[in-house]
């Protein structure tokens, strides 16, 4: 069975933001939504002092605590990993974001645009009614990962079936791809490096693997 | 309930999705099922059960509908009912329905076995209540395994306190062991408290919320501990001349565990933030310590 993963290659972020940006074109998120953000650590004292950017959002857990905490069963894991949300369950009770260590999730209260009053033309055809009052989060772009068998095509290989934040990294910082499949992208990377996983001490088997140097 | 997104953010910041609302439930269902405990054993009267267990269902009623109140979707509360199989909120819903219709039975039949049923039931409450916190991986000040023994004596203290004071105004004799009672309930809550405490500090936690803790339990333990079980004692020795040292006792049981859970809940909910457990190779550089902004450990 399939488990998708994505890397991220701490060495060479540049915190552009592009990944926060094309997701947030790719799935119509509003103006304070960032399923995928990047952070920017400062740290030491100068002239010893240090930037990592680190891009974050929902880890897709292996044991996902929003999952088992949900009580709508709206939360839920495919059987390739991918955690997500039915939208049409979820009561936004918010169970689900204090249950989450990494803050990846949101609950949208109010519609709000990026420009003023009025939605802009994108945001008014995008715009979803089933995702206000609700958790909502990174879902690895599970619509493209749909449709990849279809189409004969790998996830985290063929653009059309890969994450879009994954797509746009400029530094080729993020990765996608199967960890079961040893000869998957992924899976070759994690065996050439040295990677951590965010709060691994909690138990939730993130699904976000760093990369921080060659082995 | 506001977004909570604070964009570049690393340092924990106090999450926004549980607010005085979500304190509510924890405030009422807490007081409401130790009251309907400690009104099966205490009520001087059929009478005095029946006004007892009506306010216990009234102040679990009410925290119920503050979070149907926060909830994004109310009229998919039904919804909340679906996952007893690992979800605490469902199995306190669960336990609720059963609650409501045996309390409400035993106050209409005044007495029988639904009256322990409906206090057992409401036992099974409270404890959904610290396992709904205890579930919260998210927010560190909640997780802490020892906050169900804490609520479940927070619980106990108030009930204990808000039938004390109820059995002084009601119909019938109350016992005397209830000032007992209450006494060692308050010892209870006070032991829980500073264990809880005591893990938090020891297994480490976001700064803030220790700094909003530790201001707390300074006030909390002289004036939400120290004062009723003084009260309460003095209630025990001077009851025949000072009757209400006892019933000052038990509200200011009541009141303190209201503080504590609003405090826990509404104002030390700092969530996890981020860490590095090494900061990366950058350009020429080595691999250095990681960190774990904001926290004390």
């Amino acid at each position: 069975m399939a488990r998708f993963i994505m890397t991220v290659d701490l060495r060479r972020c540049i915190g552009c933001q592009t990944c926060t940006v094309a997701c947030r074109h790719a799935n119509a998120t509003p103006p304070d939504v960032q399923w995928r953000k990047v952070l920017d650590i400062e740290t030491g004292e100068f002239p010893d002092v240090r930037r990592s950017f680190v891009p974050t959002g929902c880890m897709h857990c292996g044991d996902p605590p929003c999952m088992h905490v949900c009580p709508s069963t709206a939360t839920y894991q495919r059987a390739d990993g991918i955690v997500d949300i039915n939208y049409d369950l979820c009561i936004g009770c918010g169970y689900c974001a204090v249950a989450c260590p990494y803050q990846a999730r949101y609950i949208s209260h109010k519609r709000e645009f990026a420009y003023g009053d009025k939605p802009t033309a994108q945001e008014a055809a995008r715009f979803d009614a089933r995702r206000m009052n609700v958790a909502t989060k990174c879902t690895f772009c599970s619509d493209r990962v749909d449709v990849a068998k279809e189409k004969g095509l790998t996830p985290g290989v063929d653009p059309e079936v890969t994450p879009a934040c994954v797509n746009s990294c400029i530094a080729g910082v993020l990765a996608f791809g199967d960890r079961e499949d040893a000869n998957s992208n992924v899976s070759q990377l994690l065996a050439e490096n040295q990677f951590f996983r965010m709060h691994e001490e909690l138990g939730t088997d993130p699904g976000m693997y760093y990369i921080f140097d060659k082995k | 309930m506001k977004t909570n997104i604070q964009p570049g953010r690393i340092t924990p910041w106090h999450q926004t999705n549980w607010d005085w609302r979500a304190a509510c439930n924890f405030i009422g269902g807490g007081s409401g099922t130790g009251l309907l405990f400690f009104a099966t054993l205490a009520a001087g009267s059929a009478d005095s059960y029946r006004i007892m267990a009506l306010i216990a269902l009234a102040l679990v009623g009410g925290g119920l509908t503050c979070v149907w109140l926060e909830i994004g979707r109310p009229l998919r509360a039904i919804n909340l009912f679906f996952h007893p199989q690992t979800s605490w909120m469902t199995r306190e819903g669960i336990v609720a329905a059963p609650l409501f219709l045996c309390a409400l039975a035993a106050v209409w039949f005044g007495g029988g076995a639904l009256v322990g049923i409906a206090a057992l039931l409401g036992v099974a409450f409270l404890y959904c209540q610290g396992r709904i916190l205890q579930a919260s991986k998210g927010i560190p000040a909640w997780r802490e395994p020892k906050i169900i023994s804490l609520i479940l004596a927070a619980g106990f203290a108030e009930g204990a306190g808000l039938a004390a004071a109820l059995a002084a105004v009601l119909p019938g004799v109350s016992p005397r062991w209830l000032a007992g009672a209450l006494l060692g309930a308050l010892i209870l809550r006070r032991l829980a408290w500073m264990l809880y405490f005591k893990a938090l500090e020891q297994n480490g936690a976001p700064r803030k919320a220790l700094d909003v803790l530790r201001s707390f339990g300074a006030k909390f333990e002289m004036i939400g501990q120290l004062a009723p079980e003084m009260l309460v004692v003095a209630g025990i020795f001077y009851g025949e001349v000072m009757p209400y040292f006892v019933v000052l006792a038990g509200l200011a049981a009541a009141a303190s565990g209201w503080w504590l859970k609003f405090t826990i809940v509404a104002r030390a909910a700092y969530n996890q933030g981020y860490a590095l457990p090494v900061l990366p190779v950058r350009g020429q550089g080595e691999v250095k310590p990681g960190v774990k902004p904001g926290w004390t450990k």
